[in-house]
């Protein structure tokens, strides 16, 4: 089962779910999660992964990643400018006498090289960022990393779930926002949790949110973090549109300490592990 | 004209209440949300639309099954695996138009795709422009490009000396197109060890493009040991810490009112925003 956590807005607290689920199920031992084969958590959120900041993995496996860019080979090129016209990232730039390439744009379509009448064009790997592979706390867990200065994430995060292991609960820490990354990250899911905070940004987002998963056909419910008993906005809003809401995880400073801290929250306190395997069981009740 | 644009690496620090505050704060400016999918600025500035604009993305695809003769090229060149069974499937479309272009008996349409919309808007506080992109739409880059041209177009013809611009999280698409050419990155951070995990990150792409940066770091007193980390990494790396901005719940309180939170409270948290918005004008040499 794939369990994706999404948000909308960013800092909502994807990462502080994501990571004490993660954390919560695999300390149990009679779980139903835990008949499966165990958790596996993947942080797809790879411009910035906090997530082995929390599980800190002893990490077995480091793999670059590459796309495919394309290479000119001068002795061949006409400078036609056919390859330019093909693509449609901009990545192409023909002068009179010379290419130029901006690997960063490229999006590894392939349709330079296709469709290069001179066959100038072969494809070189470029790289775009890391994969880093480990466990902890029984989690089997992983990353990617974008590079520095590297516009396009998307490919980095499908090569990250490459390493689906269905077998297990598998949950996926997305990015935030409801564009390219997170559609790739969520897309295959079998349920999304939206993680949202009770103020009107959160509120704001997370109907954006709810709006893709809808295009997606993702199945999905709300957990409301950072609860305050102040804004009651986001319960008139999944009332009104029937998505339930399953846990509230109060506002509590010794929650934003110990996160601040790097450290897992149910692990300092443990009475939390119940409820977040209470909200797997929700999940997995709900997904049927 | 100078720009400064806001950025923070991870999301939820607190760029776009800072961003409401400068608003109310800077003199003689226009604001730019360029936080294009997950866009909140207006909910604290309350902009009265003035001028709504199409936003068009990469060519959508279609196949013609009356003019199909079904030979699979299509299928076998796509490398996004977005077409099965003679269909495109518009979510895992990258909009390359391998298919369109390679169909050899041309079954496959196209037309622009609407993938979102901006905006010229009127607030109390000056002229904002902002954005919507469309749901599950790609592009966020462009569009912020988009945002950020007609933005200092209308700076230019008003004679306005100053542009804010308020940026998205992450390091990668959308960030890289608000950050080319600004004149100054305010980096929002949280004493936290994501915060400081992702302001490295940020701090990275900066010096990457030769952008100027100041740090700012919001709810400062949360953990007192991470924020002295925090002033030390600037330090090492010869950043300005700007200011420090307490952990306080008029934040959402101020949210919640749909105020910028120096219009909310005058408070040590605002008297604390004002000297970070002297500072970073003073820096801006506007």
């Amino acid at each position: 089962m794939i369990i994706s956590i999404a948000s909308g807005k960013g800092g909502t607290g994807k990462t502080t779910i994501a990571t004490n689920m993660a954390f919560s199920l695999a300390q149990k031992d009679n779980c139903p999660a835990c008949e499966q084969a165990g958790v596996q958590l993947l942080d797809c959120d790879v411009e910035e992964p906090n997530g082995y900041i929390f599980i800190k993995p002893k990490v077995e496996l480091r793999e670059t990643v590459f796309l495919d860019v394309p290479q000119i080979d001068e002795e061949k090129c006409t400078h036609c400018g056919e390859c330019a016209k093909v693509c449609a990232y901009n990545a192409i730039f023909v002068a009179d006498n010379k290419v130029i390439l901006f690997p960063q744009l490229c999006h590894s379509c392939g349709g330079c090289s296709y469709f290069c009448p001179q066959n100038a064009i072969s494809e070189v790997g470029h790289e775009i960022g890391e994969i880093a592979a480990g466990s902890a706390y029984g989690i089997e867990f992983a990353y990617g990393k974008l590079n520095i200065g590297e516009i396009v994430a998307p490919p980095l995060i499908k090569k990250l779930k490459e390493r689906i292991n269905e077998d297990k609960v598998v949950i996926i820490d997305a990015p935030p926002g409801t564009s390219c990354p997170v559609i790739e990250a969520v897309k295959g899911s079998d349920f999304c949790l939206l993680v949202t905070e009770p103020t009107p940004f959160g509120l704001n987002d997370l109907k954006l949110a709810v709006e893709m998963l809808k295009v997606l056909k993702v199945p999905f419910a709300v957990l409301i973090n950072r609860w305050n008993e102040e804004y009651f906005e986001i319960d008139s809003y999944c009332n009104k549109e029937n998505i339930p809401i399953l846990i509230r995880i109060p506002l509590e400073r010794k929650i934003a300490e110990v996160y601040s801290e790097g450290s897992l929250f149910s692990k300092e306190l443990p009475e939390w592990q119940e409820t977040f395997c209470k909200l797997f069981d929700s999940i997995v009740e709900l997904s049927k | 004209m100078k720009e400064l644009t806001v950025l923070s690496g991870k999301g939820g620090t607190g760029k776009t209440s800072l961003v409401g505050a400068f608003a109310v704060l800077a003199e003689n400016k226009v604001m730019i949300d360029c936080d294009v999918d997950a866009a909140d600025l207006h909910l604290i500035l309350k902009p009265e639309v003035k001028e709504t604009n199409d936003f068009y993305g990469l060519n959508e695809y279609l196949i013609n099954r009356d003019i199909c003769i079904e030979c699979g090229k299509c299928e076998e060149l796509c490398r996004f695996k977005a077409i099965d069974n003679f269909q495109i499937d518009v979510i895992s479309c990258e909009g390359c138009g391998i298919c369109f272009l390679a169909c050899p008996v041309s079954a496959i349409e196209t037309k622009g795709r609407i993938c979102g919309q901006w905006f010229i808007s009127k607030t109390k506080y000056g002229p904002l422009v902002h954005a919507k992109l469309g749901i599950a739409q790609e592009n966020s880059g462009k569009l912020v490009a988009e945002v950020r041209k007609a933005a200092k177009k209308m700076a230019q013809k008003k004679g306005i000396s100053l542009v804010i611009t308020d940026g998205s999280p992450g390091i990668g698409c959308p960030v890289i197109a608000s950050l080319s050419g600004t004149d100054l990155v305010l980096i929002v951070t949280e004493p936290t060890v994501s915060g400081v995990h992702d302001l490295e990150r940020i701090l990275d792409l900066c010096a990457h493009f030769k952008i100027k940066s100041l740090v700012c770091i919001n709810k400062f007193d949360l953990n007192l040991k991470k924020t002295r980390e925090i002033e030390e990494l600037c330090k090492e790396r010869k950043v300005e810490v700007a200011g420090k901005i307490d952990y306080d719940p008029i934040f959402t309180k101020a949210l919640i009112k749909g105020m910028p939170v120096v219009e909310f409270s005058d408070g040590e948290t605002s008297r604390r925003i004002k000297t970070l918005w002297e500072n970073i004008y003073e820096k801006l040499n506007v």
